[in-house]
Parts: C-alpha cells; structure tokens; sequence
C-alpha cells in the first residue's frame, strides 16, 4: 500500500478546519444579583451567575466536573418572593429572579450549616470549610465539645452521626478513608459512579444519623468493587480520602504545602495524554492530581496515572562502572537494576 | 490512514456519536479515561458493540458483544460490509463522491456471507448482522480499535478491513464519525509522527518522496539515503544476517518486550556493540557494552508528547533526574558532538521550534500556543490555525478536495501458529488495568489489584485438564515452555486462555508467543499462540 502517492505524499488540506456542529445559543434573561441588574444564559445556573459576576458564594459538596446534588445547603441564596433558600449550585437562573446572596437570612443559614458540620465532623484537613466558618462566624462549641473518638468499627456513637469521630479505615496501600472527616457531600459517591468512573464501589448507606459513605456490605476496599482511580479522593473536599502517603507524611508532621510545587505534565501510561498535576516537596511527587478544565481528564485519572509515579523516586543514583567497559566521563554503567 | 497516520476523532466525539465499534480493545482497562468519554456517549444513548475474544470488562457496558475467534477479525468485518450492501446500507452518495474501487471491494466480500463468518468467527450470524445494521444505520458512528487488530501477521489487512466499512458507510470525515487506533503508550503516536518509523522523516514525511527529502537535505547539510530503512522485525531479521551489527536503544525493553524471547536474546548477544539509554537498567540494558542513565522524560525534562487524538502536549520538569541521569536530548547532543557534530545547547523547544519549520502540520504549534491551548490537534499549519478536531473532512467538499480514496479488499487468514492436537489452545496477550508493558515503570508502586501473572483459562477447560485455581502448570508452545499459575476466568470461552506481559522475570511470556510478523507494520502476532497446558 505504500507504494501508492497517496502514502508518499502529504493528504491534502481541508478547505477549512473541521469544527463541531454549532449549538443553538442559549437566550438571556433579565435577573437582578444583591441588586445589580444583569443578562445571563437561561442555560446558567444562579452559582453561574454569581461567579460570572465575582460574588463569591460559598460551595462544599458542589464540584465543576460532578452533577450537583445540593446536599450541604452552604450555597443557599434568598430569591425574592420564595418561600424558602434555594441551592444556587442546581437552580438555573429564571427570568425575572431577585436573588440576593448575602441577606441576614442567608448569612444565617450558611452560619448554621457550618457550625452542625464543624461541631458533628473533623474539619482539620478541610481548609475550605475552615475558611467558611470564619467567614461566617460559625461557632461550633455553642453545640458542645466533641465527642470522644471510638477504638473500634463497632464501638460508634449509638444514637450520634456515624460520621463523627470514628477509627481511620486503612486497608490497602494506596489510600486511607477517615469518615470522621467525612461531611457527607457525596462527591466521591458521584465520581466513583455515573458521573466519572462508572465503578459503584461506593454509596451512601443509612439514612439520618446512621447514613455513611460505605462499600457494599462495608466490605474493606480490596474486597470491593474499587479499581482505585482515587477520582473520590481528587474531589474530597475534606481530607477524609486521602494518599496513604499524605496522611503518613502528616503523621510524622513532614507535609508541608508552603514546600510543595505544582507543575503539569503528561501521563507516561497509555496514549490517551490525561494532564497529571505533581505536587512536589523536596524532589519528591507527594501527591497528583488533574486540573478539573483539562479536557481530557476532567479532573478524572486511573489508578496508573494517579498512583504509577513511584518508578521514578526508587533509582538509586548511578554506582561504580563495570570493569571491563572503558566508559566515556560522565557515563555510569550500572545504576538499580528493574 | 489516506496518507495521514493517526486517529480521526477526537474523544470528545464519543460524546456525541450514535454507534461505537470497539475492536480488538479493552478500553475499559487499558485506556479508562477515553472509556469515561465512551461512557458519556453511552449514557447519551449510543450503542457500543464489542468486538473481542475475552468477555471483557468492556463488554459490559455493550449492546452486544461479538466474541469471535483469535484471528478471524477479517473474516467478520468482510461479512459485516457484504451485509450493509446486500441490506442497501452502503453510503451510494459517499461512494460515488469520494471512492474508487467499490465495485472491486463488493466482489471480494460476496462470498463472505452470515453463515460463513459465523461458522469462521464463531460469533452467531445474528449478532454479526445486528451489528451491521446498527453501524450503517446510525447517523454517526465510529470504529475504535488497539493491538487486537494490529497485533497479528496480517495487522495492515486487518486494518483495511475496518477502513472499508467506514468507506462503505461515509462514517469519516464527520463530527461523530472516524477510525481510531488507541494508542498504547503515552507517545506513540509523536515518536511516528517526528520520524521514528522506517519510512518517514520528521512531520510524518516520506522519505522516498524526493522533494521533501531534498527540504531535510537543504536544511540539514547532508544527503539522506533516498529508499526506507528497518522495522523492528526486519532489524531482527538484519541481526540474523549479520548485516545489523550494534544497536542504540532508547527507552524500550526489547529482550522482554519482542516475541519469542528465546531468539531475541540470542541475537542482542551476537551484536558486535549495543548502548541502552534508558530510566532503570533494564534486562536489555543489563546487555549492553554502554548505558547511558536518561532522565524520566514525563517529569523529569523538557519537551512534547502526542496523544491518541493527534493532541501534541507539553511536559514539564517538575523533579530533577537522579545521580548522573540526564535529559535523552542533552545525551543525544553530546553523543553528537563527540561524532563531529556541534548542534549547540540541547534545548527541548529549540528542537521544536526547528522541526516547525520542517514540518507544516506542526508549523502552528509554539509552545506558547500548547500552554495556552492545553495542546493543539495536528495538523495545525499556521499560528492562527485552530487544529482539527477531525481528520478527512475534505472528503465531504464540493467538489472533492484531492484524489478520491480507494477501497482495498482484503482475505481473512487465520494466525500462523496453527492449532492442533499437540497444542491444542489457543493464547492471546494483552493489559489489565494496573499494570504495564514489562513491568519497569509499574512495578513501582504498589497496586492492591495486583496479583501476578497467570494463566488466565475458562472453567470449562480447567475442568477438562484436571487444574484447579492456583495450580502452578506447564503451558509450552512450539518455541518454549513456562510455569505459571492458573486462574479461572469465565470471560474466555473454552478453547481460548489470556496471559499478559507484564511480570516477565516471574513469567516470560513471550518465550510462548510467535515471532511471525506484519510484512507492512513489523508487528509480530502476539495475539495468537498455540499452547498445550499440562499438570506438573
């Protein structure tokens, strides 16, 4: 076949270059933001729309690259003439809407959704949470002091949230789940299922005060359906999914983020070139990630891409040369064998 | 393909298409952030057909799944095209439009009927014409495929027989539409696109087409031998005939990698001298007179990768190289100079930015422009040029932009390593998910999905042979003989067994498999062995 010109020669350009059927555009609509008029997308939702204009609206369980299923109600915005807040993460802008994002009922909602988290739940490596809770001035001590954290799996607190102080699950070598961490914002449950992975490793079992991200019949991870993309511990908002090796280097108080740098690169696996995040201290990749817009990966990688990076930092630098090869200066004949 | 060496598609397309042919591919597992893509298309409505011996993870998210016999691909997708014409199905408009040849291609499929292919294929003649209806029948639809489609003796006729039917259908050159090979490894595609094959220089140019050799000439001050070089095989072949006498490898492992083991060792040991450049001192390096410790291009150096959708993507140093390990770049340029050759400071983009002027389907692509994009498509000509998301769309110009296109009718021949009573099973190779390759860059982490190599058999067979689920058994083909453990896999049908490569100082697979090779590709058949398994 490669006889032919066809296969000598370069193919001939396209006329022009060759683009995806354009969508109709959506129509804008009129609605007023904490009293500024403004034209925005009806595909828009009123999180958009905020943004869109600099507003800072508070989000935990939203995440750009999930379906939102307003759970955690921090990003409530008061419309006028309704009844109740409504979840600026999933409403979509109407024509006509008054919402105001920073009334005394608003700021009071939000207030009390951070202090029930902040007093139920271990906010220690959410520094999100943490930021909003100041922000709004959440008292969690007005609840109590925290519960004393249980010894065993059985010994949770009968007739407290299961997700409070609870022992650290560690059952395999890549990453740990500390459910006293966990808020419940279901973003590993979307990313592990349809909005992601499509593996359903996990859910939300219970309901009330037992309710708790589980595997099925709580089996440990390896027992389970759980390919270990870690895609629930790039949107964790928390800390309560985190690296094994994180949570190790925390331990021994050597996790240090005003040392880490971030640089993007390519995966070296297979060729479908996801946008790998390094999170680097002291030349060494402590933790990866994928930018949530890299459209490839949409902030989405498999076990290799996410875990596959340790071949790098066990070469052990290069040893004495071999006897009976005379090598050129600079050049080393024998470093770790693979 | 039609002159250009890539997938069509973009993934984004698998979004938005109705009918996706998965062939010869387990995506699932081997490509799984493309398969999150093939899932939002999924999830939108399009049907997936699986067209693979193992009953993969794959298959279940498929409408169907058509588990043919190792090496009956052609036979199936010969069957599938007599189909959409005896159906009226074929794309007349298209065919008249933008092809020759179809009145050859529907003569040679004539005698490919249902009855046949299934009889040849083993997959029922309802699915197969299901199938076809489903393909042809679809306002948009693609044919993806990976090594179980080029990793036979007749790869490039393989191929072609995926081409005709996105010929016979106008499913190329559209929004939605294409042909795409999934790319194994993170630059498989760049290192064919700069050069890196036997026929072509940098910018996928040939090497035997007189005016763009004179343009490297010109640039480059020196006279180019005019006719093609070796593949892989034929460098093996070369070292057989003591024409191929030392051998400079960079990053590959091709004592653990190439088929049958046993005879690749043999000739890297007759060569007069070998260098191997390489991250970790591989069983190949452990060969060579020199080596040369690279740095870890992904993370450790400078430079550009392209991936499977044509997508030309920055990488960038983020930890220094251990010890002495440097950058491939810096030892090439060093290597150069000690050759008489001062090519100045090794710089990554200064590379890139020459072979831009080489190369007018890379010419559009500053690294400015990579950052800023996230990475450019080629062809991508100028600085204004956007990329295309699609290959081919001049296909569907009015009047037809360039020489029309040709069908190329191709017979099924079944693998070399023929079955018979004394090896009476059949071996195919592939990945899982956690794994890679031989081993030398997964190896290092620890994966809890992990759990060696096996002899991966059905049910069936396992019953038939007396082995149980664990047993260490002997699996011997006509070039060599490994013990491996067995697991039960009721994804195989009876008859068909599954290792990988994965683990090959535990288990040398490729002591097993067969060395018969693509004359066109070089690519040897690692998909089709013939085994025997006995109890110890």
């Amino acid at each position: 076949m490669s006889d032919q010109p066809m296969f000598t020669h370069p193919p001939p350009r396209a006329s022009r270059p060759p683009a995806a059927p354009l969508l109709p555009e959506p129509k804008l609509v009129d609605v007023v933001i904490d009293g500024h008029a403004d034209k925005v997308p009806e595909t828009w939702t009123i999180l958009e729309a905020c943004r869109h204009r600099g507003i800072d609206v508070p989000t935990l369980c939203y995440l750009e690259n999930l379906t939102p299923v307003n759970v955690c109600r921090v990003c409530v915005v008061e419309l006028a003439g309704a009844r109740v807040l409504a979840p600026a993460c999933s409403r979509r802008v109407e024509a006509g809407m008054d919402i105001r994002t920073d009334s005394p009922r608003v700021r009071l909602s939000r207030k009390m959704v951070l202090e029930f988290l902040a007093s139920s739940v271990d906010l220690s490596t959410a520094p999100e949470a943490q930021k909003y809770a100041a922000q709004y001035g959440a008292r969690p001590e007005r609840y109590g002091p925290p519960a004393a954290p249980g010894t065993l799996e059985t010994d949770r607190h009968v007739g407290t949230a299961q997700t409070v102080a609870q022992p650290v699950k560690i059952d395999n070598d890549l990453y740990v789940r500390d459910y006293a961490k966990c808020i419940l914002c279901y973003r590993c449950v979307q990313a592990c299922g349809s909005d992601a992975q499509n593996t359903f490793a996990i859910a939300v079992a219970g309901r009330g005060f037992d309710a708790r991200i589980s595997t099925e019949a709580d089996v440990p991870l390896p027992e389970s359906a759980c390919v270990y993309c870690g895609n629930c511990i790039g949107v964790c908002p928390t800390g309560a999914l985190m690296f094994k090796s994180e949570r190790d280097m925390r331990k021994t108080g050597e996790w240090d983020e005003s040392k880490q740098q971030k640089t993007d690169t390519i995966c070296p696996y297979c060729g479908v070139g996801c946008t790998l995040t390094l999170h680097v201290q002291d030349n060494r990749i402590v933790k990866v990630t994928s930018p949530l817009d890299a459209a490839i990966t949409q902030g989405h990688l498999c076990i290799k891409g996410r875990f596959g990076f340790e071949h790098v930092q066990q070469r052990e630098p290069a040893g004495a040369e071999s006897p009976d090869v005379k090598l050129p200066e600079g050049v080393s004949s024998r470093f770790k064998a693979r | 393909m039609f002159g250009a060496g890539g997938s069509t598609s973009s993934f984004r397309e698998t979004e938005d298409t109705d009918v996706v042919l998965l062939w010869g591919s387990n995506a699932r597992e081997t490509h799984p952030i493309f398969f999150h893509h093939l899932l939002k298309g999924i999830r939108r409505g399009a049907r997936l057909y699986v067209i693979d011996p193992r009953r993969t993870s794959s298959t279940q998210w498929a409408h169907g799944w058509l588990g043919l016999d190792v090496g009956s691909d052609i036979a199936l997708a010969n069957a599938v095209g007599r189909e959409i014409i005896a159906a009226g199905l074929a794309h007349r408009e298209f065919i008249d439009h933008a092809t020759t040849g179809f009145d050859t291609y529907r003569h040679g499929v004539e005698p490919y009927t249902l009855e046949y292919a299934e009889r040849e294929t083993g997959v029922p003649r309802s699915l197969i014409r299901e199938m076809a209806h489903a393909y042809a029948g679809a306002g948009k639809a693609m044919i993806c495929w990976t090594l179980g489609i080029t990793e036979h003796h007749n790869a490039v006729d393989n191929v072609l027989a995926l081409i005709n039917l996105a010929l016979l259908t106008g499913h190329i050159g559209r929004y939605g539409c294409g042909l795409n090979p999934l790319r194994g490894q993170n630059n498989v595609q760049g290192g064919g696109d700069m050069g890196a094959l036997p026929d072509r220089l940098p910018g996928f140019q040939h090497v035997e087409n007189d005016e763009l050799r004179a343009k490297f000439e010109r640039h480059w001050n020196v006279t180019i031998p005019p006719k093609r070089g070796w593949h892989l095989s034929a460098m093996f072949e070369a070292m057989e005939h003591k024409e191929l006498r030392a051998l400079y490898v960079i990053g590959e492992n091709p004592l653990q990698s190439e088929a049958d083991q046993a005879r690749t060792r043999r000739l890297l040991e007759g060569l007069d001298f070998m260098i191997a450049q390489d991250m970790f001192l591989t069983r190949t390096a452990e060969l060579a007179h020199v080596v040369f410790p690279a740095a870890a291009a992904w993370c450790e150096a400078e430079g550009t990768v392209t991936n499977s959708e044509r997508r030309v993507q920055l990488c960038r140093k983020a930890l220094a190289p251990p010890g002495s390990a440097r950058d491939d770049i810096a030892i090439l340029y060093d290597l150069a100079r000690r050759l008489g050759h001062d090519w100045g400071e090794p710089s990554a983009e200064g590379v890139w930015n020459e072979l831009r002027t080489l190369s007018p389907m890379h010419a559009g692509m500053s690294y400015a422009r990579l950052e800023a994009h996230n990475g450019l498509q080629w062809p991508c000509y100028d600085e204004n040029h956007p990329g295309e998301m699609f290959l081919h769309s001049r296909l569907w110009e009015r009047p037809l932009n360039g020489p029309r296109v040709a069908f190329q009718p191709v017979e099924h021949d079944p693998p070399v390593d023929r079955l018979t009573e004394e090896f009476p099973l059949r071996l195919t190779t592939g990945r899982r998910l956690d794994d890679f390759n031989t081993g030398v860059q997964t190896s290092g982490y620890r994966s809890p999905l992990r759990r060696g190599e096996s002899l991966d058999i059905s049910p069936e067979d396992a019953k038939r042979l007396g082995v149980r689920a664990g047993e260490v058994v002997r699996v011997s083909s006509r070039r060599g003989t490994v013990e491996v453990p067995v697991r039960l896999d009721d994804g195989l049908r009876p008859g068909l067994t599954f290792m990988t490569l994965h683990f090959p100082d535990d288990v040398a697979t490729n002591l097993l498999t067969i060395d018969a090779t693509d004359p066109k590709s070089g690519t040897a058949e690692f998909k089709a062995t013939a085994i025997r398994v006995e109890r110890r």
